[in-house]
């Protein structure tokens, strides 16, 4: 069988799919960063075989009746083999155990309707009684339009989890990936202790074509990119992705320590 | 009247919105200016003043009235620096235990290079994020056009009322038909898929009342606004502050749960 062969948008190299992951889906002519499923994600940087599943079994249904979702849902899980745009569940990252999700390009852009803000509300309810700390590899289109209102909505109610998981004294690290844009920008990519973004990911909230229609005005170079947000004071740091296993290891390993010794009392 | 006919009415220029209700219900009213941190912004306007003799602090987005008005409050779309503002205030009421009440009717966040680089995601998720937690009573009154983020950054409350010709939606229906349909023209479509209006927000339990807009005369929806302000704060302030924290909680917590 022919291999899939994947051209690297920002050198034109072709490389082979397998190769690709092998190389953690880092073009090994450029070094440009190749968008990864959240399945990938979890294998690159959790311990082997920590990782537990968490309400795998939630699906969107369409709620508002919307035109073309049925369709559009279908095609989504078809393709990715998941049931909706977000993985959560439990594992260990550098031997720490930690509450993990990891949003899905691949699925409808990652939008976030119901089943998203449900699972990852759950997991920050779940950390917080159990007195873990959160990693969450973010990627989004932003609030899924199909499902109206209670998209936005979501904003809020993961927000709220996330600040009675903070309010616990517990830690939370967004990790912002390729593209992270629109309502999920505006509330819990924003939302982290510490916030990191892989080099070269698109980071903002209005979409780019959005503020030249508004604006008239051509957009800078490197506009919302992740060395943009770092200038500007949005994220703490770049975290390349070979080491962020590593990396994310040693933040997890710092700010657990109080944790460990049993400094917070029990909320 | 179908979805886009509201959405017409909700945004019509000559539409009456929060500074005028502000003007008719809330008395001796002072306005606060700027958000400490880098400038004031006229989108949004925010103050203490007295509701039936109740201290609270309101905030209001702003479409301003004149054509100069207008250029100045940049149409009602706030920048990082409105958000920004309005929590400064929610704060200082947060401190001095009055209540809040939040108006909403603007196209919504304003899409800019300047208000991407302050931040205009983050000044958003710090508005929920403090909303959430915010330890005395908020309500929020959505008046004309409750646009997406930009209108969740003042409606993260413990009430929300909603005008019965007042919208609320998670993208504009222009914007929505454009990605849908490849065309904008079919807004009218788009409206009525979105489910925005203040009945669909009441059935899917959004909001939490809706202001009947049928009285003869604009002063006359303002008195009942009025009536049911007082009301809802006078149960609210009863309730005790982690009491009041966990159902704000639960309201969000029950939309889309399975």
């Amino acid at each position: 069988m022919a291999e899939t062969m994947i051209r690297c948008k920002k050198c034109g190299q072709e490389t082979a799919d397998a190769q690709l992951l092998k190389n953690g889906r880092i073009c090994p002519c450029c070094g440009n960063y190749f968008r990864m499923s959240a399945r990938e994600r979890i294998a690159l940087v959790t311990d082997h075989g920590t990782f537990r599943e968490h309400d795998g079994e939630l699906k969107s249904r369409n709620i508002l009746r919307f035109p073309e979702y049925d369709e559009k849902l279908e095609k989504a899980v078809e393709t990715t083999g998941e049931n909706d745009a977000v993985i959560t569940g439990y594992a260990k990252i550098g031997g720490v155990p930690t509450a993990l999700f990891a949003m899905d390009s691949n699925f409808m852009m990652a939008s976030m309707g119901t089943v998203v803000g449900e699972k990852i509300t759950r997991l920050f309810e779940y950390a917080a009684e159990n007195r873990l700390p959160v990693v969450g590899f973010i990627c989004s289109g932003g609030a899924r339009m199909q499902e109206g209102v209670l998209s936005l909505m979501q904003m809020a109610k993961v927000s709220a989890a996330v600040r009675w998981h903070s309010d616990a004294g517990l830690f939370y690290l967004p990790v912002l990936t390729d593209p992270t844009t629109g309502g999920v920008t505006a509330s819990y990519a924003m939302e982290g202790d510490i916030i990191a973004a892989e080099p070269g990911a698109l980071i903002g909230f209005a979409g780019q074509r959005v503020i030249e229609q508004t604006t008239g005005e051509k957009l800078p170079k490197g506009f919302q990119s992740a060395e943009f947000q770092l200038e500007h004071g949005f994220v703490d740091l770049l975290l390349e992705r070979r080491s962020s296993g590593t990396v994310i290891g040693r933040l997890l390993t710092a700010n657990t320590a109080a944790e460990r010794r049993g400094m917070y009392e029990r909320v | 009247m179908n979805a886009y006919e509201k959405v017409a009415l909700a945004r019509a220029s000559d539409r009456l919105m929060g500074n005028w209700y502000i003007g008719q219900i809330i008395d001796d009213f002072t306005e606060l200016h700027g958000d400490r941190r880098y400038s004031d912004d006229g989108a949004i306007v925010g103050g203490i003043g007295f509701l039936d003799g109740m201290p609270v602090t309101c905030i209001t987005m702003n479409r301003g009235g004149s054509i100069e008005d207008r250029i100045k409050r940049n149409f009602g779309c706030p920048s990082p620096e409105g958000y920004r503002k309005a929590l400064r205030l929610m704060k200082q009421a947060e401190k001095f235990r009055r209540p809040v009440i939040c108006f909403v009717g603007s196209p919504g966040a304003y899409c800019g290079i300047g208000a991407e680089e302050r931040g205009q995601g983050q000044a958003i998720a710090e508005n929920l994020w403090e909303m959430c937690a915010l330890k005395t009573p908020v309500i929020s009154v959505v008046v004309g056009e409750g646009g997406s983020g930009g209108a969740l950054a003042l409606s993260v409350a413990d009430k929300i009322l909603m005008f019965e010709n007042a919208v609320y939606s998670v993208i504009s229906p222009e914007g929505c038909a454009s990605i849908l349909y490849k065309d904008s023209a079919k807004a009218p479509e788009a409206a009525e898929a979105l489910r925005l209006t203040a009945a669909d927000l009441y059935r899917m339990k959004v909001a939490d009342a809706i202001i009947p807009e049928t009285y003869r005369t604009s002063e006359e929806t303002a008195r009942i606004l009025k009536k049911r302000l007082v009301s809802e704060l006078t149960a609210l302030k009863k309730v005790s502050v982690p009491r009041l924290l966990a159902s704000r909680y639960e309201k969000f917590r029950a939309i889309g749960a399975m």
